[in-house]
């Protein structure tokens, strides 16, 4: 007998008669923002706009136009002269800059070459206002996870579309097929006395852009 | 089939038979079960080290203090956070009582996405089934991230007689794992119960590479980890991690953690394993959305963890290209024979139980042995280990049934029942002895005692009589042979000369006197 047949053998003996009931769940939580929280569809993303704050990444609104060289000007701040990106990030994203060494993804890039780079720019998936969560599932302009982990410096750019207010409209948007991160902040650790400070893995600062439609 | 040193294929379920009684079956590399350095003590006996340690109950009590507002704040956040409660026990229980049929759909949809699963009748088999896989990659180094899980299997133990040398993916692993003689105080924060003075005081000391003028500040002391740290987590080639949650429909882990420092793991290495215990299920996409509320908030007092991670079997171009998740049960089919232990694998290990607990306040998690510690370790053990050892049978008792573990807990375990179900437990295993324990037999010399008038006025005036030849000043500071353990924390009022009984005859008899 498989260990597999073991253990359901034993699952089914323990249950015994009750195996099979089925239990009604009360599904009486909140799915979306109340009115008071966010009355209007700006609250949602102010509230997002907040909570990242929250969270310890720098946020910014800026509009479609004005994008390039915002992103242009957060990375001559960060002093960011090599960074990567995913290679279907939209071309217009990465025209405003000057002396960045701007390189797309590929695969030959193991993690030692990723660590040599000062940051990256990426899409996000969705976004959750409540907690202040970016969600990246590796699609359009997001890249593989490896992109997003490494570098210590992460500008991630969130489209006002994509900010939904609650936990479960996000769950209800992604694909479970797809590898997901959900940040919630830059990298952090908390296991010296509570204290939270830059933790070892991931970027130690997140800027996160807000365009506005 | 005689191959000494055999990695001989074994295929997704690895042929490992039950328990300690038939050998491990053939291909399993022989990992043998390592001693633990102490045996196994009862709680109250282990607890003495950390009660004796001022400066251990001092962290302890602030890391505690400060979780418990902390979550008490998420929770009040929330607004919804009975209805979310009411929602998770809700899924938990009816995972339960299908766990056959999801485990049956998780391993179809793991294995549909590419992952391998494999299944662990108990610690040891797991423990074979890790290191098998890990000898199969050829690396001598394996990156490993903190979970229940893990510390249930031994795993370090198995891997270090196995040769392979576990790298931290966290901070406070590395803190505890600097020192041979520390043990994880806490599941989430293992190195809660040291101050940042103790750590700076240890890195100087074992940590290679670290600056001597280290200062104690907690960014500085990160910072000195985070390089140590990384080194290991760049070169990984394989990964052994926990999950918080296994989705049953589409064969998703989700990895949860405080910090997020275990979103390596996935990510990384080329070899992925994962250990689950198999209670760590929900069956939809969607239950999801009710845990990723309940668990951040439950765990460190967070709208959400600094980083989540999810994934699916293997992704191409994106992660590892191997994953393997195994199922273990080591004990978890036990608990849910009993209707009523049953709630108990409702956990979702998110350790709110433990920041509440005024004993886990004060002891710290390592005299609740290896499984799990805090209130909810106090009753998984025994129900997973049976209450015949007698450190498992004295878990129950590590508790004052105070019930604010019952008030926090995401899932509604009602653990103060359930410790008392566990005494009771306890009791009835020490009633089949042959040899009555001296609390059973006590109880019996009562019962006859009680059980008549006569009886019981003899013994209470020579009772009385003895009792107050041991008081001083009004008071019993110790009681003679086994009766001395109750006086150790007390004192018991002397018995007043004359007894109630006495007193009454004596006032009816005189006709009103006094």
């Amino acid at each position: 007998m498989s260990a597999r047949d073991t253990v359901l053998a034993r699952v089914r003996e323990a249950l015994g008669a009750a195996r099979g009931t089925r239990v009604p769940v009360p599904r009486d939580y909140r799915v979306r923002l109340t009115g008071e929280e966010a009355p209007t569809r700006a609250d949602v993303v102010a509230l997002f706009t907040e909570r990242v704050a929250e969270n310890g990444a720098t946020v910014r609104h800026v509009g479609a136009d004005g994008l390039a060289t915002a992103i242009a000007a957060a990375l001559w701040a960060r002093e960011a002269k090599r960074i990567i990106a995913p290679a279907d990030l939209p071309f217009g994203w990465l025209a405003g800059l000057e002396e960045v060494h701007a390189q797309a993804d590929s695969p030959l890039l193991d993690p030692a070459a990723l660590d040599g780079l000062d940051g990256v720019v990426t899409g996000c998936a969705v976004a959750v206002a409540r907690t202040g969560t970016i969600v990246l599932d590796g699609g359009r302009a997001q890249g593989r996870r490896a992109l997003t982990l490494v570098p210590d410096y992460h500008l991630c750019v969130v489209h006002a579309d994509q900010i939904v207010g609650t936990v479960p409209e996000a769950v209800a948007r992604l694909d479970p097929a797809r590898p997901l991160t959900w940040i919630s902040g830059p990298s952090m650790t908390e296991d010296v006395g509570l204290e939270r400070v830059p933790g070892p893995h991931g970027p130690r600062a997140l800027d996160v852009f807000v365009v506005d439609e | 089939m005689t191959l000494p040193s055999g990695d001989s294929s074994a295929g997704t379920s690895p042929s490992s038979s039950s328990g300690p009684g038939p050998v491990s079956g053939p291909g399993s590399g022989p990992v043998p079960l390592p001693m633990p350095r102490v045996p196994p003590r009862k709680f109250a006996a282990a607890a003495r080290t950390a009660l004796a340690d001022t400066r251990l109950r001092r962290n302890l009590a602030a890391a505690t203090a400060a979780l418990r507002e902390r979550r008490a704040a998420a929770a009040a956040e929330a607004g919804d956070w009975e209805e979310l409660r009411a929602a998770g026990q809700a899924i938990k229980d009816g995972t339960l009582l299908n766990l056959d049929a999801h485990l049956l759909e998780l391993e179809r949809a793991v294995t549909a996405a590419g992952g391998t699963v494999h299944w662990a009748v108990d610690a040891a088999a797991a423990r074979r089934v890790v290191t098998r896989l890990l000898r199969g990659t050829g690396e001598t180094e394996v990156l490993t991230m903190r979970s229940p899980v893990l510390r249930e299997i031994r795993l370090d133990e198995a891997l270090a007689r196995a040769g392979i040398a576990a790298r931290p993916a966290g901070v406070a692993d590395l803190v505890v794992g600097l020192d041979a003689d520390d043990r994880p105080a806490h599941p989430l924060f293992p190195a809660m119960h040291r101050d940042p003075a103790q750590i700076r005081e240890l890195f100087a000391r074992r940590l290679p590479g670290a600056p001597a003028d280290l200062p104690d500040d907690a960014g500085a002391l990160a910072e000195a980890a985070r390089i140590h740290l990384r080194g290991g987590a760049l070169a990984a080639r394989a990964a052994v991690c926990g999950a918080g949650l296994l989705v049953a429909e589409t064969g998703t882990a989700v990895l949860f953690d405080s910090g997020g420092d275990g979103r390596v793991c996935p990510v990384l290495p080329e070899t992925l394993i994962t250990v689950a215990g198999i209670e760590e299920i929900v069956p939809t996409w969607e239950d999801l959305e009710v845990f990723l509320q309940l668990l951040p908030r439950s765990a460190a007092g967070r709208r959400m963890g600094a980083a989540v991670s999810t994934w699916t079997g293997v992704t191409p171009d994106d992660g590892p290209a191997a994953f393997h998740l195994v199922l273990l049960d080591n004990g978890r089919t036990s608990v849910l024979a009993d209707e009523a232990g049953r709630a108990a694998l409702r956990c979702v290990r998110c350790t709110a139980c433990l920041d509440v607990c005024p004993v886990y306040e004060r002891t710290g998690g390592d005299p609740y042995g290896p499984v799990h510690p805090g209130p909810i370790g106090a009753v998984l053990t025994p129900l997973m280990r049976g209450v015949e050892g007698a450190a498992d049978a004295s878990l129950p008792y590590a508790s004052t049934l105070c019930g604010a573990c019952a008030d926090v807990c995401p899932v509604r375990i009602d653990l103060p029942d359930l410790l008392v179900h566990l005494r009771g437990k306890v009791i009835e295993s020490r009633r089949r002895r042959p040899v009555p324990t001296p609390e059973l037999a006590m109880m019996r010399a009562l019962a006859w005692t009680l059980g008549d008038r006569r009886r019981y006025e003899a013994a209470l005036r020579r009772g009385t009589r003895w009792a107050r030849l041991l008081a001083r000043g009004g008071r019993i500071r110790r009681l003679p042979g086994l009766l001395g353990k109750w006086t150790e924390a007390r004192d018991v009022p002397a018995p007043p000369a004359e007894s109630f009984r006495a007193w009454w005859r004596g006032r009816t008899g005189a006709g009103g006197r006094r």
